[in-house]
């Protein structure tokens, strides 16, 4: 492409703006994060006497071990379920085109605009009737019910665009529909679902208002909402804040670099999609 | 909408009467071509996992959540019917229309900003930054998306609060007047809630624009600058008009996030001050579990779900219905 010497300048300066703005927030609550506990430190700028203690202070009254483990929790009981029980509808109204199967999309892909505050006064009465609130049990099955909606979808994509000869070469040799799912299409959108495993993970470690109204607990919360109550506590002390802040943001971080072209590639066809 | 969710209830019955296993056998026994109403059980056996879920936990709410719209109720006491006043009370009460305002407020920022500042940046990307300043800044710009929403707002909290990077910045390049605690102010609160839609949104939509544009036909380029086109003509004549689609995702998604803005919302302000930053999601919040009157949140959750449908449903029919 011909691009002329002025025009060549003006672009990339002007991506290195966005880039630094984009960058900087991060910077400003790291080094925020560096100056001594209880002092209210000015936008940017290195703290003299670098205090390092902070981050373990932080760890330490922030409970991250415990948070850590149940995050992980709540997306290693929501993940695996979700991807199964999505797989199956995706397979059930894609392939198998069941009576009624553009009904059940359609009321499946109605959910895919529902706000979450939509529902949620309810959800906190119907888990105090369950006597799952204040359990992760709270996060963890209407988290499975509100993913239903895109990954159905997300699925179904998958599996109406499969070519027939596949399911047809299986049945001939006298496969029954559970074998035909699980041995034949399942490997073959190891794909979509590794993507749908990556988005919905991300979206239930970053879950806030679910885990805000249904666990009072901090430890027993998503990291979000961990943090949302860190920042409840610890609203005056601004380093050990932003300390906090820092360690809860780096395993997304660290997540992130590691699979950014899994993540970024996820996340946009989910998008494309719905 | 009453109707599939009973359905659900009614499956959800046929499903504990028979074990999992069940479907393998009877398929094994019967020939396919007979079997045609045992394929279509099995096939439902397959669906019903995901919709006893989405039942259960998004439909079933959803219906409650119509229902405890009609009633004035704290929570814990009996509950008394008021038919649609709850309704009425959401559009008069001036409080509650002032959230609703402050939602599409909010569109400008998440969205309109986003989507065209993208659309700027992609074509940047895409003309002048092929190599590694390119793959570079996509995923710096994409980091904002994948933290929680949360974090998000308590850095911006930070950056602009009265000694934060933002007033820092104006006092140095001679702006000092103008400096303010930005997120405790009436007239600059909302703006401030903004500016962090945007920070979050740019990334995404910028990366999925370039993604779209990396599908345009180079030819089409090739013959516009024969015919002399500059970066602004081939800008407006191709690569928007090419774009449609994504623009479509794009507008979507961040409208939604916009109307339904809750998280950054909720740590930077609270809705505050005086209400200048409430939308409909942080209302609901603070009437249902704050104020107790949890008839009044459902109506204007109610409302929300409905406006949400009302914005998105014509988006998509202009994206889809261009496309196809």
């Amino acid at each position: 492409m011909r691009v002329d010497r002025r025009e060549l300048f003006a672009g990339r300066a002007l991506l290195l703006a966005l880039v630094a703005i984009t960058i900087l927030p991060f910077i400003s609550i790291f080094t925020t994060a560096l100056y001594p506990s209880g002092s209210s430190p000015a936008g940017l700028s290195w703290p003299a006497d670098p205090q390092w203690g902070n981050f373990i202070e932080a760890f330490k009254v922030a409970n991250m071990s415990t948070l850590l483990g149940s995050s992980l929790f709540i997306v290693l009981a929501v993940v695996p379920v979700s991807l199964l029980i999505s797989t199956m509808a995706g397979f059930g109204i894609g392939l198998l085109r069941i009576p009624g199967a553009g009904l059940l999309l359609l009321l499946f892909v109605f959910g895919l605009t529902l706000p979450f505050e939509g529902i949620i006064t309810p959800l906190y009465f119907l888990a105090r009737q369950l006597g799952i609130l204040n359990t992760r049990f709270a996060i963890v099955l209407p988290l499975i019910g509100l993913f239903m909606p895109f990954a159905v979808f997300w699925m179904r994509a998958h599996f109406v665009n499969m070519p027939p000869e596949v399911s047809e070469a299986a049945r001939v040799d006298g496969a029954s529909t559970w074998d035909l799912f699980w041995r034949i299409h399942v490997p073959l959108a190891r794909a979509p679902i590794a993507s749908l495993g990556i988005l919905m993970s991300v979206w239930a470690w970053n879950q806030f208002l679910l885990a805000l109204v249904l666990v009072e607990d901090p430890t027993q919360r998503t990291m979000a909402g961990a943090l949302g109550a860190f920042q409840g506590h610890y609203a005056t002390d601004i380093p050990l804040l932003s300390a906090g802040t820092v360690l809860i943001l780096l395993p997304t971080l660290i997540l992130f670099i590691v699979f950014q072209r899994q993540v970024i590639a996820a996340l946009l066809q989910g998008s494309v999609k719905g | 909408m009453s109707h599939a969710a009973d359905g659900a209830g009614d499956r959800g019955a046929i499903a504990r009467s028979r074990p999992g296993a069940a479907p393998r056998r009877q398929a094994r026994r019967i020939p396919f071509t007979r079997g045609v109403r045992r394929q279509t059980l099995v096939g439902w056996l397959f669906v019903l996992p995901a919709l006893v879920m989405y039942g259960l936990f998004v439909l079933q709410p959803l219906l409650l959540t119509v229902q405890y719209s009609l009633y004035r109720w704290d929570g814990v006491g009996p509950a008394t019917w008021v038919g649609l006043s709850n309704y009425a009370t959401v559009l008069s009460d001036p409080r509650l229309v002032e959230t609703l305002f402050n939602a599409f407020r909010l569109v400008v920022f998440y969205s309109f900003i986003p989507v065209a500042l993208g659309l700027v940046t992609a074509a940047v990307i895409h003309r002048v930054a092929a190599g590694r300043l390119g793959t570079i800044s996509r995923t710096v710009l994409f980091l904002p998306q994948v933290i929680p929403l949360v974090a998000a707002g308590i850095i911006w909290g930070r950056l602009l609060s009265l000694n934060g990077l933002i007033n820092q910045v104006l006092g140095a390049v001679g702006l000092g007047d103008v400096t303010r605690a930005w997120l405790g102010d009436f007239d600059t609160a909302l703006p401030a809630v903004g500016i962090i839609g945007i920070w979050v949104l740019l990334g995404f939509c910028t990366v999925l624009l370039l993604t779209g544009m990396g599908k345009i036909d180079g030819a089409l380029y090739e013959s516009a600058r024969l015919d002399g086109a500059g970066w602004f003509q081939e800008f407006r004549a191709i690569t928007v008009p090419s774009l449609r689609y994504e623009v479509g995702v794009c507008i979507t998604v961040t409208v939604i996030a916009a109307l339904a803005a809750f998280d950054i919302v909720y740590v930077a302000t609270g809705g505050g001050p005086g209400g200048s930053t409430a939308v409909p999601g942080i209302q609901i919040y603070i009437l249902a579990f704050l104020e107790r009157q949890v008839g009044l949140a459902s109506a204007l959750a109610v409302v929300l779900i409905v406006l949400v449908l009302l914005v998105i449903l014509p988006i998509q029919r202009f994206t889809r219905g261009d496309a196809s």
